[in-house]
């Protein structure tokens, strides 16, 4: 089977017109899809970056909330009520909310506020420049260093901010795992002088972040929660609920969706039907081949093989395209929300397999079809 | 080698069913011996084609019996047919169907690669049948790259790379003019026949005739007689 193989593989490659034209298909369709899922893969993570960097295992909500930036206050006595349940090791509050700080030149800038329990500081995030105690000191916040750093015009510690009208001073630099979805720099502050700094409503507490005694109490510390009329929501429960808030809720599912649909449908169309003027091209030749003495399953094999190098060829060529310019875009853009994951990788290949098993049935049938007659009759 | 290479007993060949029913071949016995280029001959539809292709096993015959070198060829499977025709039977076609995008040494190896030979010795062996037909220098070209009289020439290297008992030519010189289809069946009977294989040469050309050893016409699916010529 080899030497059929490469013959094969030579009647392919040395069509180079046709070659190329089926390999741009698939390079195209894989690029494009790729492209969007990993775009979308790559804002779903941004938008749970919250619940990445504080890191809780269960974190309890009001019900009415999508993502971890639009939280519902919870009366003070939610945090009583979910301490004193079976199952909680322990359960402390946070804040999560924005505010404006006014910058030298007197423009505002949006910020996220993340208040951490005073006492535990649970969820800290992990400083590269300060000391974590010095959250404690009066006016004290720690500046994430991510993409958005430089929009609060580079701080250092000691740095002085103007939060709301209230005077914040920068103690330590920190960096997380995720930076967020919006664009906008975020701060760290204990949780009272977030309350404190931050007008709101009647109830101030965003959420409660419970650590259980183990992972089977999850279940019955769900259950007790909603006795409250509140929801608990493991960290990777609470995840799903933002991308699907973001895939069924805002239409960018849809529209991914759309877009993928029609990257796979412009790969088949370009290559199914390039391959299968190759296939009609070389049609008489494949009945000279059967007349020799080739067997049907070698030719079957002969066109698999051509589709299937096309086909991994053009996945190869997009993913690498596709990671190339991410990474092009990374470079000039740190909080560029694209990202490859596995997922995409394996749903691009999925439908490049699709293609190749569409194109070669239809090359299968033509050529099965050839009778060596024919070809003697001319 | 018993010296009767195809024996055809009572081949019946039709197309087509009731009022589209078309007799093709019509009880059309014969025997072609090792060493004999015979050329079947006759009108279009005459049923020439037909009897080529029930001979060399790549058209089931309705009725009748083809036994090549002794082995009845329609009782193999499909498979088992393959490998017969793979190994026994070299086919030139008239439209000469090489792949153009392979070089004239891999056209002529296809059936060397087909019957699992290393790729390299495929093409060393091919080049030899090319040298045989005098294209050695061509070797690495592409066949459109040469003229219809050499591309013939390299279908002919590619038919004799296998080394078959039984050459099958439809129409070899069809798609050449006069001179040239002249030349190659001069050729293959100088260097191609020999007492262990036999030449069946379907055809219109009659001026080639000189190089026949027996002429057989065909007429409404049948064998109207030799017209006898010697060796």
């Amino acid at each position: 089977m080899k030497g059929i193989l490469k013959l094969a593989y030579k009647l392919l490659v040395n069509d180079t017109a046709k070659f190329t034209a089926m390999l741009v298909g698939i390079t195209f369709a894989v690029f494009l899809m790729m492209f969007v899922t990993s775009m979308f893969s790559g804002v779903l993570k941004h938008a749970s970056s919250t619940i990445i960097n504080i890191g809780a295992t269960v974190w309890v909500m009001d019900p009415a909330v999508n993502t971890v930036s639009n939280s519902v206050g919870m009366p003070d006595y939610v945090l009583d009520a979910v301490r004193s349940m079976q199952g909680v090791k322990y359960a402390v509050p946070l804040y999560s909310g924005g505010a404006l700080v006014k910058l030298a030149d007197g423009t505002y800038q949006s910020v996220t506020v993340i208040g951490l329990d005073d006492i535990s500081l649970f969820g800290r995030p992990e400083l590269i420049e300060g000391k974590i105690e010095d959250i404690y000191a009066e006016n004290g916040f720690i500046v994430v260093r991510d993409a958005e750093f430089s929009k609060l015009e580079n701080p250092h510690i000691g740095s002085e901010l103007e939060l709301n009208d209230h005077r914040g001073v920068v103690v330590g630099i920190a960096k997380v795992a995720t930076s967020g979805l919006y664009g906008i720099p975020t701060l760290y502050t204990t949780y009272e002088r977030a309350i404190q700094y931050i007008p709101n409503p009647r109830y101030t507490t965003s959420y409660v972040l419970v650590e259980p005694k183990s992972a089977s109490d999850i279940p019955q510390i769900e259950r007790q929660v909603e006795t409250l009329g509140y929801r608990a929501r493991t960290k990777e429960e609470f995840m799903q609920r933002t991308a699907d808030f973001f895939i069924y809720q805002t239409g960018g599912g849809t529209n991914m969706l759309i877009m993928t649909l029609i990257s796979f449908i412009v790969g088949l169309s370009l290559s199914g039907q390039t391959f299968y003027t190759f296939i009609l091209e070389n049609l008489e030749r494949f009945g000279a081949l059967k007349a020799i003495g080739t067997k049907s399953r070698e030719l079957v094999g002969m066109i698999l093989f051509q589709a299937t190098f096309t086909a991994f060829t053009g996945y190869g060529l997009g993913v690498g395209l596709c990671a190339f310019l991410v990474w092009l875009a990374k470079r000039r853009l740190p909080s560029y929300a694209a990202m490859i994951t596995y997922s995409n990788l394996a749903i691009a290949l999925g439908m490049v397999v699709v293609i190749a098993a569409v194109s070669s049935y239809v090359g299968v049938r033509r050529v099965l079809r050839i009778e060596p007659f024919d070809i003697f009759r001319g | 080698m018993p010296n009767i290479a195809i024996q055809a007993t009572g081949l019946v060949k039709w197309f087509g069913e009731d009022e589209a029913k078309t007799m093709a071949l019509k009880q059309v016995s014969l025997e072609v011996q090792f060493g004999e280029m015979v050329y079947i001959v006759g009108p279009s539809g005459s049923g020439k084609t037909t009897l080529l292709s029930v001979l060399s096993g790549i058209l089931r015959p309705n009725e009748g019996k083809v036994l090549v070198e002794g082995v009845d060829i329609w009782g193999l499977n499909s498979d088992q047919l393959a490998d017969f025709r793979l190994g026994k039977i070299g086919f030139v076609f008239q439209d000469f169907h090489l792949f153009p995008r392979l070089t004239t040494a891999e056209n002529a190896a296809i059936p060397l690669i087909l019957k699992k030979k290393d790729w390299n010795e495929a093409i060393g062996q091919a080049k030899k049948y090319l040298d045989i037909v005098g294209l050695k220098s061509r070797a690495d070209m592409p066949p459109v790259k040469l003229s219809g009289g050499e591309q013939q020439r390299v279908a002919i290297a590619r038919a004799l790379s296998a080394q078959p008992d039984v050459l099958i030519m439809n129409e070899p010189t069809a798609s050449l003019d006069g001179d040239t289809g002249q030349a190659i069946l001069s050729f293959v009977h100088k260097n191609v026949l020999n007492k262990d294989r036999c030449i069946i040469v379907v055809t219109h050309d009659d001026r080639i005739n000189e190089f026949a050893t027996r002429i057989l016409k065909m007429e409404d699916g049948k064998l109207m007689g030799a017209e006898g010529k010697a060796a």
